[in-house]
């Protein structure tokens, strides 16, 4: 493990030397002030007029930080196999992951214009190497809660295509039966719980997947180490729930791995423009647990940090808040005309796409030939033109599905005027009964 | 017999005739060898004891004349509703380790038995731990969220409406939200505008959710005990004001297998000229207008709701279509109330049957006052049910214009 990151997690102050603002000059002349504190440091990125240039400069080291220590575990040996991150069957499941969150967000646009799909839906196109690299950690009886941004989760999870697809379209074949819809897709085979609408809503009911664990562990005295992966963006951080779910969580050493997908944007609201201290990753230290940062279009980088945050959460050392740099290459959603964002912010940043990086690292290091890649890029084309007639080709919703599924037990909906229960009425299961 | 059981006993606490109720209890309640009493209630003869049934055995078969008896309680065991709730809650939490209690303040008494894994204090965070709540009951344990007031819960409304009613819905029945928000609802005495709003008609209106407002012992037991059990979300309305009041209750009460169905309300009085609907505090205000309109030649039955959502509309309008008048009381604001739906329930099933126009008893349109006086015109009183039901019965006294 290259050693700076397990000093990050081994005691959250040391975390401090990442310091991002080394090549940064304040605003504030220190000698004529207060000694420069990291409060003073940070009264710089309220120039708003550079905040393009700011925010990559402030990204750029960043990224500089995360690198090293991965360039510094590769330069220590020969690019012998054994000393890569890692082996061909892990790169190609994980690029075969990426290629299916980039291929299925892509149709959904096209769907989406066609008028298969409609309401509110909310592109991940850009943020794959994020979704791809801590859940393909995970195993199955694990939980991921997300937000309205929530089909890459979905599909890394398991969820099959086609089940995500047919739900988008509002079909009965749906993983929801169509009753969720995109912003709200839950699984219960492969726990995902949910698609959340409102930010920040996701991240208690996360907290309270990780507390069952703990429960199950020291209560019901199960051998439980599941853990929660909880999802969410920058303008989140903002939110009440989220420092309370970090307070809490860190309270009781829950087993749940807060992930920031930073993009930058909240809706139209720039983060830098919202946020006292942009910097999300120190919010972690100041509740008592880990703060992280890490390159969010660089899937192995992820993977590397999603390893340890999950390690500490199943051996019980508690939570970890892991902030993703990373960037949405579409609008928020496909009712967004996107016209708020810098070309130049969105140009440096498909330059860093991360399907295109991880295609490099694998044949740079001959783990994967271009035929390998293009034959999971045809099989993948395949699975999700398949998801796309199996959706097309299924049922509505019948009527009597209206009425279903309200009450997990059915007499809640009451007692008819013939005394009887309600769900006892024929005519309510073909969906003509009043209630 | 051990001393603290005669001690009891020589205080004049315990009648004679309470031992038969009570060793049925003690073989509800009795776990292996233990003896204990739940002794926080001052109320003299409302204490309720459990004892290894031996030692009860031995209490029933000692003469009279050794133990003081008092005669003027009744054959029925009186417990408070705050009792009844701890006892419910008790019960199912022996019977099922998945049940837990998550909140602000809670019971020393359960904490102390059950321990801060199964009885967890918060910190201040309602939207945080309702959250966290349905995230366990999403994946199976089984919450109960106290809040301190149902005023607090506005903090966490969003979880409850968004994340636990309609879960089940938005997933498909994948996932199911058996869990239980509980705390006192509406107005307590002097408390202000912000701790004193009912909130039965805003979770009721909503679908998914499950509203249950008990008013007698029997109800509370009865109706915590079907909602820690119920697969779906409960709110669930208690009264500050009801804690310390004690209700006779029957053997089958104390069983711990003891539930009232959810969806079914309770005639508490029986009458045959005027329908009086109310729930949780207004029972017993209800009962107490019945009792006077009774002198005055109007026979008025009592309806006890029980259940907000679902509401028990066939008892409702099988009551109004045998007395054809109806009044509804309420606590809460006016407004999109429990009574305008209840009028129109009856409006829609019932409109032949009325022979008169609804008569709607709610509290003042105002933010509750703090001065005591303002406080009591703020809130229905028995004067205002007696007379709206008079005015139901067309026999009315014209009065200057009240709000």
């Amino acid at each position: 493990m290259p050693t700076m990151y397990s000093s990050a997690f081994a005691s959250p102050k040391i975390v401090q030397h990442l310091n991002l603002r080394s090549n940064e000059k304040p605003l504030f002349d220190p000698s004529k002030s207060a000694p420069p504190t990291s409060f003073f440091g940070s009264t710089h990125e309220f120039c708003l007029s550079k905040t393009t240039t700011l925010s990559s400069q402030h990204r750029r080291s960043a990224v500089v930080a995360a690198a090293e220590a991965v360039k510094l575990r590769k330069s220590n040996s020969s690019a012998s196999p054994s000393n890569l991150l890692i082996t061909k069957e892990e790169g190609l499941e994980l690029y075969e992951d990426m290629v299916l969150g980039r291929v299925f967000e892509d149709m959904c646009a096209q769907m989406y214009y066609r008028g298969k799909m409609f309401g509110f839906v909310h592109l991940y196109n850009g943020q794959e190497a994020v979704s791809t690299g801590f859940i393909k950690l995970l195993k199955k009886e694990d939980s991921v809660v997300s937000t309205y941004r929530d089909h890459v989760h979905a599909l890394s999870k398991g969820v099959p295509a086609r089940s995500v697809m047919s739900e988008l379209f509002g079909k009965a074949t749906g993983c929801c039966r169509g009753q969720g819809g995109s912003m709200h897709m839950f699984d219960k085979e492969h726990n995902l719980l949910g698609g959340f609408a409102f930010i920040g809503e996701g991240i208690p009911v996360a907290t309270g997947a990780a507390f069952t664990s703990k429960y199950r562990r020291e209560v019901l005295n199960e051998n439980c180490d599941d853990v929660t992966v909880a999802f969410f963006g920058d303008g989140t951080c903002n939110n009440g729930q989220f420092y309370e779910c970090l307070n809490m969580a860190a309270l009781w050493k829950l087993p749940i791995i807060f992930v920031v997908e930073n993009n930058l944007w909240a809706i139209g609201m720039s983060h830098l423009r919202a946020t006292s201290d942009p910097v999300i990753w120190k919010k972690g230290p100041a509740f008592g647990m880990p703060g992280v940062h890490v390159d969010g279009m660089d899937v192995l980088k992820v993977r590397e940090v999603a390893k340890e945050a999950i390690g500490r959460a199943r051996r019980g050392e508690g939570p970890t808040l892991v902030e993703c740099e990373t960037y949405r290459f579409r609008g928020h959603s496909l009712a967004d005309p996107d016209e708020l964002r810098d070309p130049g912010e969105k140009a440096h940043y498909s330059s860093r796409d991360p399907i295109i990086a991880l295609k490099k690292y694998l044949t740079e290091n001959n783990l994967a030939s271009e035929a390998d890649l293009k034959a999971i890029e045809k099989k993948i084309d395949e699975v999700v033109e398949e998801a796309v007639e199996f959706a097309d080709g299924s049922p509505t919703p019948p009527r009597s599905q209206l009425l279903e599924n309200v009450f997990a037990d059915p007499k809640g909906f009451g007692i008819g005027p013939d005394g009887k229960y309600r769900c006892e009425d024929p005519k309510f299961t073909e969906g003509t009964a009043q209630v | 017999m051990s001393s603290l059981v005669r001690q009891i006993l020589r205080s004049g606490r315990l009648p004679v005739s309470g031992l038969a109720p009570l060793q049925q209890a003690a073989r509800a309640y009795s776990s292996a060898g233990k003896e204990f009493a739940a002794l926080n209630s001052m109320h003299a003869s409302t204490v309720v004891i459990w004892l290894d049934p031996s030692v009860l055995n031995s209490l029933a078969s000692t003469p009279q004349s050794k133990i003081s008896s008092d005669d003027s309680l009744s054959q029925f065991l009186q417990i408070t509703v705050r009792e009844a709730l701890n006892s419910a809650l008790d019960e199912e939490m022996a019977a099922d380790p998945r049940v837990f209690l998550m909140g602000e303040e809670i019971s020393k008494g359960l904490l102390d038995k059950y321990g801060p894994e199964r009885v967890i204090d918060t910190p201040i965070t309602e939207a945080g731990f309702a959250g966290i709540g349905v995230g366990a009951a999403y994946k199976g344990l089984r919450p109960i969220i106290e809040f301190m007031t149902f005023n607090f819960s506005m903090q966490a409304i969003d979880h409850i409406i968004n994340s636990a009613a309609k879960s089940n819905y938005m997933s498909a029945g994948q996932i199911s939200v058996p869990i239980v928000f509980r705390g006192p609802n509406g107005a307590a005495a002097g408390v202000g505008a912000q701790h004193s709003q009912c909130y039965a008609a805003w979770y009721a209106a909503c679908p998914g959710l499950k509203v249950l407002c008990p008013y007698s012992s029997e109800d509370a037991r009865g109706l915590l005990k079907a909602a820690i059990r119920d697969p779906d979300p409960v709110v669930f309305l208690e009264n500050e004001l009801l804690y310390g009041l004690s209700f006779p209750v029957s053997d089958e009460v104390l069983d711990s297998n003891f539930t009232v169905p959810i969806g079914k309300a309770k005639v508490e009085r029986q009458g045959k000229d005027v329908t009086i609907t109310a729930f949780s505090k207004m029972v017993g205000f209800a009962l107490e207008a019945a009792e006077i309109l009774a002198k005055e030649g109007i026979s008025a039955e009592v309806i006890n709701l029980r259940s907000i959502r679902p509401l028990d509309r066939a008892t409702i309008n099988e009551s109004v279509r045998k007395t054809n008048r109806l009044v509804t009381v309420e606590e809460g604001f006016p407004q999109h109330g429990v009574g305008a739906e209840i009028c129109a329930s009856v409006v829609e099933d019932s409109f032949g049957y009325l022979d008169a126009p609804v008569e709607r008893i709610a509290g003042a349109d105002v933010p509750m006052p703090y001065a005591a006086n303002l406080e009591r015109m703020a809130v229905p009183q028995v004067e205002d049910i007696v007379r709206a039901a008079k005015r139901a019965c067309y026999r009315s006294v014209p009065m200057a214009a009240t709000a």
